[in-house]
């Protein structure tokens, strides 16, 4: 993402201008813009001329548009932002307080205007901008007949495809079908690479799976590139791999992202410090659950001792619909910083973003026990989880 | 047309004017049909209007019907009206009028609309107005015409999802008792059968349990054969002259021998030739691998020979003096663990083969290897009997002292685990010389103080659990292959009721409707196969897509519940890090291998007596007994421990470790 112009006075209000460069800058645009925002940029809307005799025509005209955004539509999949809402500028094609529908685009600049902008939008600006952030990885997690085709990159976890294939089981003199139903499914496996991997992009490609999977899946891969003669994966072999996971499910990918010689690889990818830090608050429980709490009643009154040392929020939290929750949500990672705790914002693409969210969204480790919460009986934990649930993208 | 006409020269123009006058005009006109049949299916304003005001003219004292009855029965009405349309009143002196009308009234109280006014009034007179009797007649006949239900929703559907919601009252989550009543939740009001389709995150399966029952019929067609056959009979009739059938899994850490002690004991019995046995002698010796020549009997794969370890469960059978038995070959290595489930869900019996070289035992049986994970994994799924094998003894001289120290340790775990010390008997062996397999022990050294019984005594000893062949249908799918011939196979076992050829079975959680064409159980055609048989299954009707691993079979009378969340009460093992709401967990329930999410922790639980110690606790750690909500993003085939205790287990692991076993207790 490029920032191009930015105008926020002392009261906080203000706009800023941005130009998202590639698929994953729609994640951040996405996370950006609130409803209630105003969104000014250039798109093609279909205009409707009546003539003097009454005959109508119609064109589909380019024209710059600002509007008040109501609607947030985020394909995860395809990265495509679609902003719904009424025109509040009018211009020559359309009338004040018409819908309309803004896509935003890769390399067209955007005007976002918020009545408030607050340090985590702020902050979110500032981490979009940073080009050293961009680094990607491309991960299959398999198992005989299951992988997952992801593709890791600083904020989001995409699977590109899956594939599942039920290859017999070897039984009394019919291995044949055994063995050819794992080449289909290797096959596939490669195809599916081939397809969604771009390897002058990322960075490496770990091939994760239990047992032998995963060797014989290479072996299999450049024998075929061998004999079909596929350049970019002879060419890029170094890239690959081999990782044990323990199945081939998405969320082993957790897995895959703590074995030492990746981190070694990938150190400073968000992914994995995020995995890290999730696995220390798990830690942290199980040794001294006092000094651990996760839901948003528990955390919040930790915070209200200065008790938290890092907090761990995820940011579906802040893409609520309602204002005052999101400002409670701001008032906390304030609070906390202020105290000299450490704040750990999680994407919620990510897979150990999807289990923060799980675990309501909000999970802080404290410097000092306070066995006292643990001991307030409460019914309403699931307050945190409710307010995570519905905003969840996925 | 014949075959043999030259098409190539033919004239066409000349070819069809023959058929132009058959095309160009309907074919009925050629065939005449008589006034009578014409009036069957011509409509005559004129009748239906003269019944009605017969009808209504001799019973001038009919109850009005409650406004209810109309909308809901609709549809039954409708048919009942065809048939009452052109039925007219008999002549009746007035006295017996009265009678009948009385008659009528009291019936259609009781069965409403669903039955013809023709068909009442003939009854009645036939049994000369007594209630009792008329209405026994009436509604015997309708129950053996078709099982359509007599009740009919009596709200409309979006309604109907209320009621149903606030009727299902939460049973409180204080007292779990797993010996509660079979339908403790079942839901009052009648719904409507709700299509076969698969449900969504929120909207859980519509057809409750109790319901099924009596809607199925409506929704599954089945034959009259297979709805009424006698499951015991039919199975005391088939397999009365048969050995009774066992299925062993043999378990074990890696490399304690499993795959040699098998392949050894199946050669020793026959079931291996000389010629295939030579063939893996001389193979093995050119990789440098004889030891592992017995292996290769049950380890078939290129992968699986080439690194000497047993990848998928292997399976053959051998047959003793009282039965036939089912050998499933576990593999042994850790990432393989999935697989080892999936055989041990079939399994009756296990053997535990632990290897007793100085340092293997060791290793094996401390934290983290499998002798332990593989023994409790078997007794959390059902298996009872349990025969330990100290095998490759003849590495330590057959030493007695080290069979004993071997056996002590192991007796106090297997008791802490949960097997009773009667069910597990203790045997010393070498499968790769074959000592003490088949026959009583040889080996000076071994006779001198062992004189039990030799491996095969003790798996002829193993008895044979209860079979619940009269439950309806369930068969999980373990296996999914092309067979000879057409459509394509399944295997697994069944684990309650029996199959015939020709029945029409459930599939999987989308419930599509399949055709048994055949079965086979060891590469012989049965005609029907019964709980716990291992068979193969060739389906018609259904596409081999919507088929997959750790499905489940089940009878259309009595479907199966298909939900994406559960309630189960769980025992924690020992954890590396404690299990929280929203801890995603792999969920193994019979061959079904799921991704999950914890995501409700209701109560934690005394392990002993059960009672609730805390509610909602914030996590579980090790050793720790409670009571979780588990949600699946697939919808799944599952049952209530309660109801089917084979189909009510579950196992939860993560990266690899098993942390969890459970039961099901309710299904939302």
């Amino acid at each position: 993402m490029k920032l191009l112009g930015k105008y926020v006075d002392k009261g906080m209000q203000g706009n800023v201008t941005l130009m998202p460069e590639e698929s994953e800058d729609m994640w951040h645009a996405y996370n950006l813009i609130a409803e209630g925002d105003s969104v000014r940029s250039t798109t093609i809307r279909k205009v409707q001329n009546e003539t003097a005799t009454g005959s109508s025509t119609s064109s589909r005209v380019r024209t710059t548009l600002t509007i008040a955004v109501e609607t947030i539509d985020f394909d995860t999949q395809a990265c495509v932002l679609r902003l719904k809402g009424r025109n509040i500028e009018e211009n020559q094609y359309v009338k004040m307080g018409a819908y309309h529908t803004l896509d935003l685009e890769l390399n067209r600049k955007f005007e976002l205007r918020k009545p408030e902008w607050d340090t985590i939008a702020l902050e979110r600006i500032e981490m979009a901008c940073d080009p050293t952030q961009s680094a990607d990885v491309a991960a299959v997690v398999m198992q005989e007949g299951l992988a997952h085709v992801c593709l890791i990159t600083a904020s989001m976890t995409l699977v590109r495809s899956k594939i599942e294939v039920s290859i017999p089981r070897k039984r009394k003199g019919s291995v044949q079908q055994h063995e050819k139903g794992l080449a289909k499914f290797y096959e596939q496996v490669m195809q599916s690479i081939l397809r969604h991997v771009n390897f002058d992009v990322v960075k490496c490609v770990l091939i994760a799976s239990p047992g032998f999977v995963r060797d014989q899946f290479h072996d299999y891969m450049f024998q075929q590139a061998v004999k079909m003669d596929y350049k970019l994966l002879l060419d890029n072999k170094s890239k690959f791999m081999l990782v044990h996971a323990s199945s081939g499910f998405k969320h082993s990918l957790k897995e895959v992202l703590q074995e030492p010689a990746v981190v070694a690889k990938i150190s400073d990818t968000k992914a994995a410090g995020e995995v890290k830090a999730l696995e220390q608050f798990y830690m942290m429980l199980q040794c001294e659950p006092a000094k651990a709490f996760y839901g948003k009643k528990h955390v919040l009154r930790a915070s209200e001792s200065q008790a938290i040392e890092t907090l761990l929020i995820s940011d579906n939290l802040f893409r609520c619909q309602d204002v005052n929750l999101r400002k409670e949500y701001v008032s906390l990672v304030e609070s906390v910083r202020d105290a000299g705790g450490e704040v750990k914002i999680f994407s919620s693409m990510h897979i150990s973003g999807e289990q923060l969210a799980q675990l309501t969204g909000v999970a802080a480790l404290l410097r000092f026990p306070m066995p006292e919460l643990e001991d307030s009986d409460d019914d309403d934990d699931e307050d945190g989880a409710a307010g995570g649930d519905d905003s969840d993208s996925d | 047309m014949s075959r043999h006409r030259i098409v190539r020269t033919m004239d066409y123009k000349d070819e069809y004017d023959g058929y132009d006058d058959v095309y160009g005009h309907s074919v009925d006109d050629d065939h005449c049909i008589s006034p009578t049949d014409a009036q069957q299916w011509l409509y005559d304003r004129e009748r239906g209007r003269q019944s009605i005001s017969t009808f209504i003219s001799k019973n001038k004292d009919i109850k009005e019907e409650g406004e209810h009855d109309e909308d809901a029965e609709d549809e039954a009405y409708e048919k009942a009206r065809r048939d009452s349309e052109s039925f007219q009143m008999p002549e009746l002196n007035e006295m017996d009028q009265a009678k009948l009308s009385s008659c009528v009234d009291e019936v259609r109280s009781v069965v409403g609309d669903t039955v013809s006014e023709r068909r009442i009034v003939e009854t009645s007179m036939k049994f000369d107005y007594d209630i009792q009797k008329i209405l026994d007649e009436i509604l015997n006949g309708e129950t053996k015409k078709s099982a359509k239900p007599t009740l009919r929703p009596k709200v409309p559907v979006p309604i109907a999802a209320t009621t149903v919601k606030s009727a299902s009252k939460p049973p409180p989550p204080a007292k779990i008792s797993l010996k509660e009543p079979r339908r403790g939740f079942e839901i009052a009001s009648p719904k409507l059968p709700s299509s076969p389709v698969v449900s969504g995150r929120n909207s859980p399966v519509e057809v409750g349990e109790g319901d099924l029952s009596r809607t199925s019929a409506s929704l599954f067609k089945v034959s009259k054969d297979q709805s009424q056959r006698n499951a015991q009979q039919l199975y005391e009739k088939e397999r009365a002259d048969q050995k009774s059938h066992i299925h062993m899994i043999v378990i074990g850490h890696v490399d304690a021998g499993k795959s040699t002690l098998m392949g050894h004991l199946l050669y020793d019995t026959g079931n291996v030739s000389q010629r295939v046995m030579h063939k893996h002698e001389q193979e093995s010796k050119k990789l440098g691998k004889q030891s592992f020549m017995y292996a290769w009997v049950l380890d078939e794969t290129g992968e699986e020979r080439a690194r000497g370890i047993t990848m998928d469960v292997g399976q053959s059978r051998i047959e003793t003096k009282t039965k036939i038995v089912t050998l499933l070959d576990a593999p042994g290595h850790k990432d393989f663990i999935p697989n080892m489930i999936s055989g041990a869900t079939q399994a009756d019996v296990a053997l535990l083969v632990v290897d007793a070289t100085r340092g293997e035992f060791e290793s094996g049986f401390e934290l983290g290897g499998q002798t332990r994970e593989h023994a409790i994994l078997v007794r959390s799924l059902g298996v009872n009997q349990l025969g330990v094998v100290i095998n490759k003894l003849d590495t330590v001289g057959w030493s007695q002292q080290r069979f004993t120290e071997i056996v002590t340790k192991l007796k106090s775990f297997l008791k802490q685990a949960g097997f009773k010390e009667s069910d597990v008997s203790f045997t010393p062996c070498s499968g790769l010389t074959g000592e003490n397999l088949t026959k009583t022990a040889q080996e000076a050294a071994l006779t001198s103080w062992y004189s039990g019984r030799h491996l095969l005594d003790v798996i002829e000893n193993f008895k044979i659990p209860e079979r619940a062949i009269d439950r309806p249908l369930r068969m999980s799918v373990s296996d999914i292959y092309k067979g000879t011939g057409s459509g394509f196979c399944i295997s697994g076992r069944v684990e309650t009721g029996m199959i015939c050829v020709n029945d029409k079975v459930l599939v999987g959680a989308s419930r599509e409707q399949a055709q048994v064409k055949s079965l086979t159980m060891d590469e012989f055609t049965q005609t029907s196969v019964f709980a716990g048989d291992q068979i193969s299954v060739t389906l018609a009707g259904v596409d081999i897509n919507n088929i997959t691993v750790g499905c489940i079979i089940s009878d259309p009378q009595t479907p199966i519940p298909v939900t994406t969340r559960f309630q189960a009460r769980i025992i924690v093992f020992s954890v590396k890090v404690p299990i929280t709401m929203g801890y995603p967990v792999l969920l193994h329930h019979q061959s079904l291998i799921e991704p999950a999410v914890v995501c409700k922790l209701t109560a934690s639980i005394h392990k002993s007596t059960g009672e609730v110690v805390k509610k909602k606790p914030r996590c579980l750690g090790s050793n720790s007994c409670a009571l979780v909500e588990l949600e699946t993003s697939r919808p799944i085939c599952i049952e209530r421990y309660a109801d089917f205790k084979e189909l009510g287990r579950i196992m939860l692991r993560v990266a690899g470790v098993t942390i969890a076993a459970g039961m099901v207790t309710k299904i939302r």
